[in-house]
């Protein structure tokens, strides 16, 4: 017998978890030698934090519906969001904040969506304005990223399509459809996997028999790697290097990010019910902020009076987040039919006109 | 001028609005050189190049997504099924994505997007190659639903879907693709959506129906003119929205209705109409509203399929039946 093919999966990280280099300083990327911007980097991670805390707050409060948290998933959705240039297109599932503030979502507009009000995904500043709202149904999205890469080499556009999807979403046929057709036609397309452990209460020990989610790239022909997903370093590094070769028409890429989800599935979910205490304890000490804070302090670029002055900031901020979300009022009920179509249908305007009248005799 | 099929009708209209618009992609299984299996996108590939006629991997999902985020992000995207039995797996992109994403995005984002299928039954081919699925669509907020029955609507309605803002399923009934020919002159001229066309006048009763069966319901309405019976015959044409006005009109003029379609009787969208005209119109009407319509099962493969698929007789007794009642 002989070799039809051979492979092997690269696992990239450069932080360890007690904020120590793995390699040389010399070997760093460009991006993490500029220490002013990595302390943008570590305050974004801060900041989605502090965002993320006061959403839960928030909906234990009465004041949200359900929420899905991003707790510990800060270096993969920054690293991702930061990453990409304004013109690229981002489709992610349902919490990567930390990408989405990057790029301008506004934290009240979150809150918005997750209030129940639909304008939540009307993302008001761009480049967010032409990215992709949150995708419920697991894994679709990753067809959108890659017909947005399609669109973009039809047009000859030099932009890049991101999706992420999860552990759980990495067995969906909509996963691979798009990696497929992507490997197929050499799309500008990066996939993130993020692969934090757990599908609700599916471990990922049975989301799948492969060893890594990063060789799932494998069958669609496209470059991947496995990274430190909480080593923003690392995450920021895969995703330059993915993204540059998308832009240069070589075509798609697969990054696994792994990390952890230190928090619930959602608001709605107990996972006290399904993991060991013992096993979120260890993924905490191994979470992106406190690594980096290290690392930064080791280089004097950060420290505590600047950690308390940017807490400081971020809970005003958010208060003023929150107050502005507080005080949106519900849409009118017309607002049920008002962009279902272009033009309303004369059918379901005499729809939309019953509930007019109804609305208008309980008021 | 030419004439031609209602297959040819829709290659017709699918060239013109590529020629005349750089932004409308079409994207399927074989719709490349082999020009689709029906030849529905016969020759465009060797006139707008492999990525504007692009032939996707071996995945309807795949094909419906990316339909979505080309359509999302500034593309007019056309996406054929093979075959309307294999559409299942677009339906959660249709259905989750394609007609939400205005509702959802409050219309910062929309598709406008074409999802096309070769629909229903009597070309005697293999299971799943026959289905009529229509219903399973029409009751989807923000899609239109539309079932040309002719060469000049197909043309017409086709291009109308192509520059509609908003999604639309386009089933294209395959047994009379090739079923005669008319003169579709190529200029452009799209037709209205979301209205019914009247294709006959009548004064007795009001045949209601779409797709292959206008065939039918022209033949029944002639053997019926023979006994003396005004029939007037409704293709509708887009189902969703619907144009009800045009079948109550009718409806308050003659007096009578049958529905007839080919998909399956319970919930088939012949019980919309039925359930409208018992709502609006039941002073109307001077007999109970009849339906022709295929079974509750599943169409038999094809030594059956004639049996299952409304026939003119069929259509005849029910209008008969109608008429008995005064």
């Amino acid at each position: 017998m002989s070799i039809a093919a051979k492979f092997e999966i690269n696992y990239l990280q450069y932080l360890d978890p007690a904020g120590q280099l793995v390699g040389k300083e010399k070997d760093l990327p460009a991006f993490a030698k500029d220490l002013d911007h990595m302390v943008k980097l570590y305050k974004l991670m801060v900041s989605t934090r502090v965002f993320d805390t006061k959403s839960i707050a928030l909906q234990r409060t009465g004041k949200l519906g359900t929420y899905a948290s991003c707790l510990g998933h800060e270096a993969a959705h920054v690293g991702i969001g930061s990453a990409m240039k304004d013109e690229d297109v981002f489709a992610p599932s349902y919490r990567e904040y930390g990408a989405q503030l990057y790029r301008g979502v506004q934290p009240r507009e979150v809150y918005t969506y997750w209030g129940g009000d639909e304008r939540g995904s009307d993302y008001q500043n761009e480049p967010a304005r032409h990215d992709f709202a949150w995708s419920v149904p697991i894994a679709t999205q990753c067809l959108h990223a890659a017909g947005s890469a399609l669109a973009f080499k039809i047009r000859g556009e030099k932009r890049v399509a991101v999706c992420t999807v999860g552990d759980g979403g990495s067995s969906k046929g909509d996963f691979y459809g798009a990696i497929n057709i992507a490997g197929a036609q050499k799309l500008p397309l990066v996939a993130v996997i993020v692969n934090n452990q757990w599908a609700i209460s599916v471990p990922r020990s049975i989301q799948t028999g492969a060893e890594t989610l990063a060789q799932k790239a494998l069958a669609a022909g496209l470059p991947t790697i496995q990274v430190d997903g909480n080593d923003i370093i690392a995450v920021r590094k895969a995703m330059e290097d993915a993204l540059d070769r998308a832009r240069t028409g070589e075509g798609a890429s697969v990054i696994e990010a792994v990390t952890y989800r230190l928090g619930d599935h959602t608001t709605a979910d107990d996972a006290r019910r399904y993991r060991e205490k013992e096993e979120v304890e260890d993924a905490r000490a191994k979470e992106p902020l406190k690594r980096l804070r290290t690392w930064l302090e080791s280089k004097k670029a950060w420290d505590q009076k600047k950690e308390d002055a940017w807490l400081t900031e971020c809970d005003e901020w958010m208060d003023n987040e929150v107050n502005a979300y507080l005080e949106t009022k519900t849409q009118p009920v017309t607002a049920i039919f008002d962009y279902t179509f272009a033009e309303l249908p004369e059918d379901l305007a005499r729809q939309r006109a019953e509930v007019v009248a109804l609305d208008s005799k309980e008021h | 001028m030419a004439q031609i099929t209602l297959i040819e009708a829709v290659t017709q209209a699918l060239a013109y609005e590529m020629a005349h618009d750089d932004s409308v992609v079409v994207l399927g299984e074989d719709v490349g050189v082999n020009g689709g299996v029906f030849r529905a996108t016969q020759g465009l590939q060797e006139k707008f190049g492999p990525l504007r006629v692009l032939d996707t991997p071996l995945d309807e999902a795949t094909i419906a997504g990316t339909t979505v985020g080309l359509a999302a992000q500034g593309m007019k995207a056309i996406a054929e099924a093979q075959f309307e039995g294999f559409i299942y797996p677009m339906m959660e992109q249709i259905n989750c994505h394609a007609a939400r994403m205005r509702n959802r995005t409050r219309g910062r984002l929309s598709v406008p997007a074409v999802f096309r299928a070769p629909w229903g039954g009597g070309i005697r081919a293999p299971e799943h190659h026959s289905e009529a699925n229509e219903h399973l669509f029409t009751n989807v907020p923000g899609l239109r639903v539309v079932l040309p029955s002719s060469p000049a609507r197909a043309y017409g309605l086709l291009l109308a879907a192509i520059r509609d803002p908003d999604p639309v399923v386009f089933l294209e009934p395959k047994r009379i693709y090739r079923q005669y020919k008319e003169e579709v002159p190529d200029d452009g001229e799209a037709l209205p959506l979301d209205v019914c066309y009247v294709l006959r006048d009548g004064t007795d009763v009001t045949l209601v129906t779409w797709g292959a069966q206008v065939k039918e319901c022209l033949e029944a309405a002639d053997e019926l003119a023979e006994d003396g019976i005004s029939a007037e015959v409704i293709d509708v044409a887009t189902l969703t929205p619907l144009d009800f006005d045009t079948i109550a009109e009718s409806v308050a003029k003659t007096g009578r209705c049958v529905i007839v379609h080919e998909a399956p009787k319970t919930a088939g969208f012949g019980a919309e109409i039925a359930a409208r005209l018992a709502e609006e119109c039941l002073f109307d009407l001077l007999a109970p509203v009849h339906r022709v319509t295929g079974y509750d099962t599943h169409i038999p493969l094809f030594r059956l399929e004639m049996k299952y698929l409304p026939s003119v007789e069929r259509i005849v007794e029910a209008a008969n039946k109608t008429l008995a009642v005064s």
